[in-house]
């Protein structure tokens, strides 16, 4: 085994080429430029406003949850539980809708349950030093078996019209849903958080070298636990709109979701160890797995085989840096 | 320059291991604690059923513990597989989606040409498996990308190619019918009273834990996984090591595949959904640490018998069902605090013995 001894003029090079590198999230983002443009020109219906609206609504909750749990990863933990929070969530919600409450009340008491449920995944990562995806496959596990236990396999339907028509209105004749609005501001304030902020810069330095971050001042425990609680809390706010969004209170609601929205987050070039990436890559991961399934619909691709892409997309999305990366000679061994 | 092979029975995370010294008699303690987290396990499960069997008699009973034992089967099979996978800090998310391309593979194989002996739709099922294990082992050895990700992509490639596969055939479910009697008989076949697909995931597990403890390349799989850096620099070949345990286990996903279509014999393309997160939860409930390095195969066995013993129990207990899975996550989270304990406790311990050595 031959181990190179002598790197000494890497460190010289190192800044001049990374500033050549392109902005994290850049090259999935043109990706999905180039295949909205094919598709546009290619596959029939898939350029018009009432598609768009379609494909929008579908990515709404999946870039939601994405937002939060970017945070999370960058640090370097992950949360699986979020999709068995919004069912949980989904599931109180219909129960208190029978019991009589005003959605006006159960709203607020359901983001608050959100918070409960994140803080229970923080406490336990970041107070007794346990595993992120050990807990959270736990909690995903518990916070179903809790939904199924709170609304078993029935389905509250009858919710106010006024609510449901909502949450599937667009703005005008222009196709885009309503809720995309706040879905926008929402990203806003998180891509400000996580690029332009002292807080942001800091998930990073603990994604990097948690130690590290440690010894600089910053607070990583308290970091942590906030952004799991913070994790529930949108997770609740994605169990509410699902629940409206379909008009159903059930408590299988979004299984699943978790991988879709990993996958999202991971394919928008976040680094599952931490340290890496940026909230453009992972909006325009979302939105480019949200397209290549609503186009392949549109050509009649049965929806069980568009699993294969969304397999070949996060794959591809991983390797091909590497092997870039490899071929440039950048990396001397990458880590088996 | 040769590898200084592991010398503990059990090996430990880097931080734990106890200086040469005393590395004997901290090794007899690192076993101790070891076994106890097993028996622990086993407690439970003891516990379980006796708490079950009071409430309700016929829990006991011969039909109902075949039933359990051929349900177990399965998820042993396939927690045996993980085991070794995640001791080398890796993960395999893939093997409900391989598991049911194994499955229908096989049940396509035995409607195509029923004339096929067992043995070898057994071995063609197993192979399907080995193949996908392949896959995953060298996306993550040779791209060096994170199992976790691999992983998840081919869990939803695998269920792709099966959907494909079984909507262009257009043969979309396997029915009892179309299986041939030979194979179904697999499924209801006892030796001695036991389920033989019980004792075909004993014989895996025995087999697995055989190998893990006693071979050197299995040891170096808890070196790998304990600190791949320093497994690298000690001349431990990282890469095929890795390759050979995910191989393995989509090999043994493969087999649970097969095992799924003589239990089942209604296959379709939903076949082991959501499994991989049943398979991983057994293997921490016994006690195999997430992020590799130590824990047993017989601890991830019992575990996959515990979990399964739950879903069964509860309706016994007169527990509705839909508290099985919030059950089996308050397990999980209990297991790893309880790992966790130890770890800490361990770590005093042996450092506390170390002080009073060099006094």
């Amino acid at each position: 085994m031959t181990v190179d001894t002598a790197p000494a003029p890497a460190p010289a090079a190192a800044p001049a080429r990374r500033e050549r590198t392109l902005p994290a999230g850049s090259v999935i983002t043109t990706f999905l430029v180039l295949f909205l443009v094919v598709a546009a020109f290619s596959v029939e219906g898939f350029a018009s406003t009432r598609n768009a609206g379609f494909l929008l609504l579908d990515v709404v909750v999946i870039a939601l949850i994405a937002l939060p749990l970017t945070l999370i990863v960058v640090t370097g933990e992950i949360d699986l539980s979020v999709a068995s929070t919004v069912g949980l969530c989904s599931a109180v919600m219909g129960q208190l809708w029978v019991a009589g409450l005003p959605l006006e009340a159960i709203v607020p008491l359901v983001l608050v349950l959100g918070g409960v449920l994140g803080a229970v995944n923080g406490f336990l990562v970041t107070r007794l030093g346990l595993p992120s995806l050990a807990v959270t496959i736990g909690t995903l596990a518990l916070y179903r078996g809790l939904a199924f236990v709170v609304l078993g396999d029935q389905a509250v339907a009858d919710f106010p019209r006024a609510w449901t028509t909502w949450a599937i209105s667009s703005i005008g004749s222009t196709g885009i849903p309503t809720v995309v609005v706040p879905l926008l501001v929402l990203i806003a304030v998180t891509a400000v958080v996580l690029h332009a902020t002292p807080i942001g810069r800091s998930l990073y330095a603990m994604g990097n070298s948690e130690d590290a971050a440690r010894f600089s001042g910053i607070d990583v425990a308290r970091t942590k636990l906030w952004l799991f609680v913070v994790t529930g809390v949108v997770s609740a706010l994605g169990g509410v709109y699902w629940t409206l969004r379909y008009g159903s209170a059930r408590a299988d609601n979004a299984t699943g979701l978790e991988l879709q929205v990993i996958a999202a987050i991971l394919l928008g070039g976040v680094s599952i160890f931490g340290g890496s990436g940026g909230l453009l890559g992972v909006i325009a991961g979302a939105l480019l797995l949200g397209s290549v399934r609503n186009a392949l619909q549109l050509v009649n691709v049965p929806s069980d085989v568009l699993n294969i892409v969304t397999g070949v997309l996060l794959i591809t999305a991983v390797v091909a840096p590497q092997v870039a990366a490899r071929v440039r000679g950048r990396r001397r061994r990458a880590p088996a | 320059m040769s590898a200084p092979a592991t010398k503990s029975p059990a090996a430990l995370p880097e931080e734990l291991a106890a200086p040469e010294r005393t590395g004997r008699r901290g090794s007899a303690l690192v076993h101790r604690l070891f076994v106890v987290r097993e028996l622990g396990i086993l407690a439970a499960l003891v516990l379980l059923v006796l708490v079950t069997v009071v409430a309700n008699p016929r829990f006991l009973s011969g039909q109902n513990v075949r039933d359990l034992l051929l349900s177990a089967a399965i998820l042993t099979v396939l927690a045996a597989g993980q085991t070794m996978v995640i001791v080398t800090r890796n993960v395999d998310l893939s093997v409900g989606s391989v598991l049911g391309l194994s499955a229908y593979a096989t049940g396509t194989l035995l409607v195509v040409a029923p004339g096929t002996p067992v043995v070898v739709a057994v071995l063609a099922g197993t192979a399907v498996g080995a193949v996908c294990g392949l896959v995953n082992g060298l996306v993550v050895a040779a791209a060096g990308v994170p199992s976790l990700v691999v992983t998840l992509g081919t869990l939803y490639a695998f269920r792709g190619l099966d959907s494909l596969w079984a909507s262009s055939a257009d043969r979309l479910q396997i029915n009892a019918a179309d299986l041939p009697a030979g194979f179904k008989a697999l499924g209801g076949a006892r030796l001695l009273g036991v389920p033989v697909l019980f004792l075909v995931a004993v014989a895996v597990v025995l087999l697995v834990g055989w190998y893990l403890r006693t071979f050197r390349s299995g040891r170096e799989l808890y070196g790998i996984g304990s600190a791949p850096e320093a497994a690298r620099l000690s001349g431990i070949p990282v890469g095929r090591r890795v390759l050979t345990a995910f191989v393995v286990n989509g090999a043994l996903a493969g087999l649970a595949g097969v095992l799924y279509a003589a239990r089942f014999q209604t296959l379709d393309t939903t076949a082991g959904t959501g499994q991989e997160l049943f398979v991983v939860a057994a293997a921490v409930v016994g006690g195999v640490a997430i992020f590799g390095g130590s824990g047993s195969v017989y601890g991830a066995a019992l575990g996959a018998l515990l979990l399964t013993t739950i879903g069964t129990a509860l309706p016994q207990l007169g527990l509705d069902p839909f508290w099985r899975d919030a059950a089996v996550g308050a397990l999980i989270l209990a297991a790893i605090a309880l790992d966790r304990a130890l770890q800490l406790r361990l770590a005093a311990r042996l450092r506390g013995r170390n002080a009073r050595r060099d006094r």
